[in-house]
């Protein structure tokens, strides 16, 4: 009989080890003469815990991490194929508190299932919102999305009904869903761990947005930095196609969706979605400026949905189990869950998926427990690096739009990048327009100019050189870049900058050595 | 430099060839040009100035928009990198595990500093700016390949065995 194992292919839990222990791991099993069935899954997201193992036994899977190849023949010594006791032996990992504990919408089947394999998708909820949205009228997918209260998850938390209605409304002609999977901010991976490990929930999802709307053809701009993503994006689009869940004539519907994936180049920019749109078409990513909205000319100059992967991959689940079920999480006017991704110098990081409320506190020590230093913890900073620094008297701020918004912080993507006592803050603060600068697509001024005279601006305040005088030029040059951008890259920069000045200015007025 | 001179050069011809078949793989999809230049990196290592002409007109463009294009993104090369690209993460999850000593660590071991190929031709140095493994920073990509949790001897861990 062979017995199920687990290793995932997810791309941190490569670069931990994870592909060399499930070379071990098949070695293993052949010098022993046992019939072992690997599965590749996605990362359960525990990444203190990666390369996480798992075999699925009667009573349900057990887990084993962090293995390393060295443990391998001694796991098979113990019996860990049937469950068994071992150093490393995490017990079920359904009972891990840590994710027992989360709230897994669109992340119940990552680090689960076979990420490319369209039955083991089927066997766990997948394609049960597609078959619904099969038998709506277009309307009706588009007000379940808005009843749903789901915002965009990329960092602007626009409401994605709303969105896809304006699309929708839109003359008859060739219209688009694009993806915008080019997930820039330092301390996000949800948007790669979905697409390594639930990539058929992404796909689901644009294909009923493209019912939704009348769009017949969807792209997924991936950043180039995630090769892992990519190939397991074309497997899963691959075998949805071969199994008539993409093509011209959707499981006999006569509804017709293609998708295509398109690499980006290493251009933080791209990120933004009228730079995403210029991408996509093969021109240097530059901003475009608004109106017209994508959502009238997008795309090619026609109607375009641009969603982000979270948002997109939040639609199953929502036609599957109603707009009701997923707004009943969440709290105020942040409904649903939202995957956050605990990241930098942090104990426990990884991916923790709950209904909005939650506060940074909880997140951080409660789930992170700590700093990976054993040093205390000086700042967060959250929704990358546009986003501002957190600090500690203010920990007890729910994660919510509103909450966030009212400390003058953003939650963007969900990304908390945590940072012990040993942090420069105004050296962060110039690493900010430092990253302004090398990103910037060129085409505003303020972003363009301002960026770089403000790193020159920091280096001379770090140098001690009219200290004051040139930090108020900073505060100016900040307001200049907040009200004068294109986009939110220079419109942004600023909120790094000016919190780090409000909650931390004893780093700024530093004696120089 | 103008087509007719590229075409004359010898070495332009296998370029010529690369090119062109990059072309054929992806001419006819709206909006190519991103997907070609990944092609034509990926067959050659980068993007040779003799590359631009022959794309420009085939895809119908001017050279000035494919250089344009060429040079907006940090991902593509106009000159031959190093056997080995190694790409270092400086972005904040890595800067809170302290990047900035491993990237001096890096250079230190290399010889090069960042932006840089070694003399010999073996390693090209990289800063990169999030390699999407925040939880497990500070981190790396050496050839695609990704790794997590650097300290300076993992680094001469993985690099002992490149040739």
């Amino acid at each position: 009989m062979n017995i199920k194992v687990y290793v995932p292919r997810d791309a941190a839990a490569l670069s931990l080890g994870a592909g060399r222990v499930a070379d071990a791991i098949d070695r293993e099993a052949q010098r022993r003469g046992l019939q072992v069935q690997l599965i590749r899954n996605g990362s359960r997201g525990l990444f203190w815990l990666e390369p996480l193992v798992e075999v699925a036994t009667p009573e349900g899977r057990h887990a084993y991490g962090p293995v390393t190849v060295q443990d391998v023949p001694g796991l098979f010594d113990a019996g860990f194929l049937e469950g068994k006791a071992h150093p490393l032996h995490l017990g079920l990992t359904e009972e891990i508190e840590e994710l027992k504990s989360q709230q897994r919408l669109t992340f119940a089947r990552v680090g689960v299932i076979d990420p490319v394999s369209v039955d083991d998708y089927i066997a766990h909820g997948g394609y049960v919102g597609l078959k619904r949205a099969l038998a709506m009228s277009p309307g009706e997918i588009v007000d379940a999305v808005t009843q749903s209260g789901l915002r965009g998850r990329g960092g602007a938390a626009f409401p994605t009904g709303i969105k896809w209605k304006t699309v929708l409304d839109q003359p008859p002609q060739q219209k688009y869903v694009t993806c915008n999977a080019d997930e820039g901010d330092s301390g996000t991976f949800a948007d790669r761990m979905l697409m390594e490990g639930d990539p058929l929930m992404l796909i689901e999802g644009m294909t009923i947005a493209g019912i939704a709307v009348g769009a017949t053809q969807g792209y997924i701009y991936l950043r180039a930095e995630y090769p892992h993503a990519q190939r397991a994006l074309n497997e899963a689009i691959a075998a949805a196609r071969a199994s008539g869940y993409l093509g011209s004539n959707i499981l006999g519907s006569g509804k017709q969706f293609e998708l295509e994936v398109r690499l980006g180049a290493g251009a933080y920019i791209c990120g933004e979605e009228t730079s995403m749109l210029e991408s996509l078409e093969g021109k240097r990513g530059e901003v475009r400026v608004r109106p017209p909205l994508p959502a009238i000319k997008g795309l090619f100059g026609r109607p375009t949905i641009v969603n982000n992967v979270i948002s997109l991959a939040s639609v199953p689940v929502i036609l599957a189990k109603g707009a009701e079920f997923y707004r009943d999480f969440g709290t105020g006017k942040s409904r649903g869950t939202i995957p956050l991704q605990l990241a930098g110098n942090i104990k426990h990081g990884g991916l923790i998926e709950r209904a909005f409320g939650l506060t940074l506190r909880e997140l951080i020590y409660d789930y992170g427990v700590g700093s990976a230093s054993g040093r205390p913890i000086r700042a967060v900073q959250v929704g990358g690096p546009l986003g501002a620094y957190i600090p500690e008297s203010q920990f007890d701020t729910p994660i919510d739009y509103e909450a966030l918004s009212a400390i003058g912080a953003l939650l963007g993507h969900g990304g908390v990048v945590v940072f012990d006592d040993t942090v420069d803050m105004a050296g962060m603060a110039r690493y900010a327009m430092e990253f302004c600068a090398i990103e910037s697509c060129g085409k505003c001024t303020p972003c363009r100019i301002g960026s770089t005279r403000g790193v020159e601006l920091m280096d001379r305040v770090l140098a001690n050189i009219d200290r004051e005088r040139n930090l108020q030029l900073v505060e100016e040059l900040c307001d200049t870049m907040l009200h004068g951008s294109l986009c939110g890259l220079g419109g942004m920069t600023p909120f790094p900058v000016q919190s780090a000045l409000k909650h931390f200015p004893e780093d700024f007025r530093k004696t120089v050595q | 430099m103008s087509a007719d001179r590229a075409l004359r050069d010898p070495l332009d011809d296998s370029v010529r060839d690369q090119v062109e078949a990059a072309l054929a793989a992806h001419q006819g999809r709206p909006g190519p040009l991103l997907q070609v230049l990944h092609e034509v990196q990926n067959r050659l290592g980068y993007v040779p100035p003799a590359a631009i002409p022959i794309i420009a007109e085939a895809l119908n463009l001017s050279r000035a928009d494919v250089h344009g294009v060429v040079t907006f993104y940090h991902h593509f090369r106009q000159a031959p990198g190093g056997r080995h690209v190694i790409q270092v993460c400086q972005a904040e999850s890595c800067r809170a595990m302290h990047c900035d000593k491993l990237t001096e660590h890096a250079q230190r071991k290399l010889g090069v500093q960042l932006h840089g190929t070694t003399a010999d031709g073996r390693y090209t140095l990289e800063p990169v700016y999030c390699l999407g493994n925040c939880a497990c920073s500070p981190a790396v990509m050496i050839d695609g390949e990704l790794h997590g949790r650097v300290t300076p001897d993992a680094f001469d861990a993985l690099i002992a065995p490149l040739s």
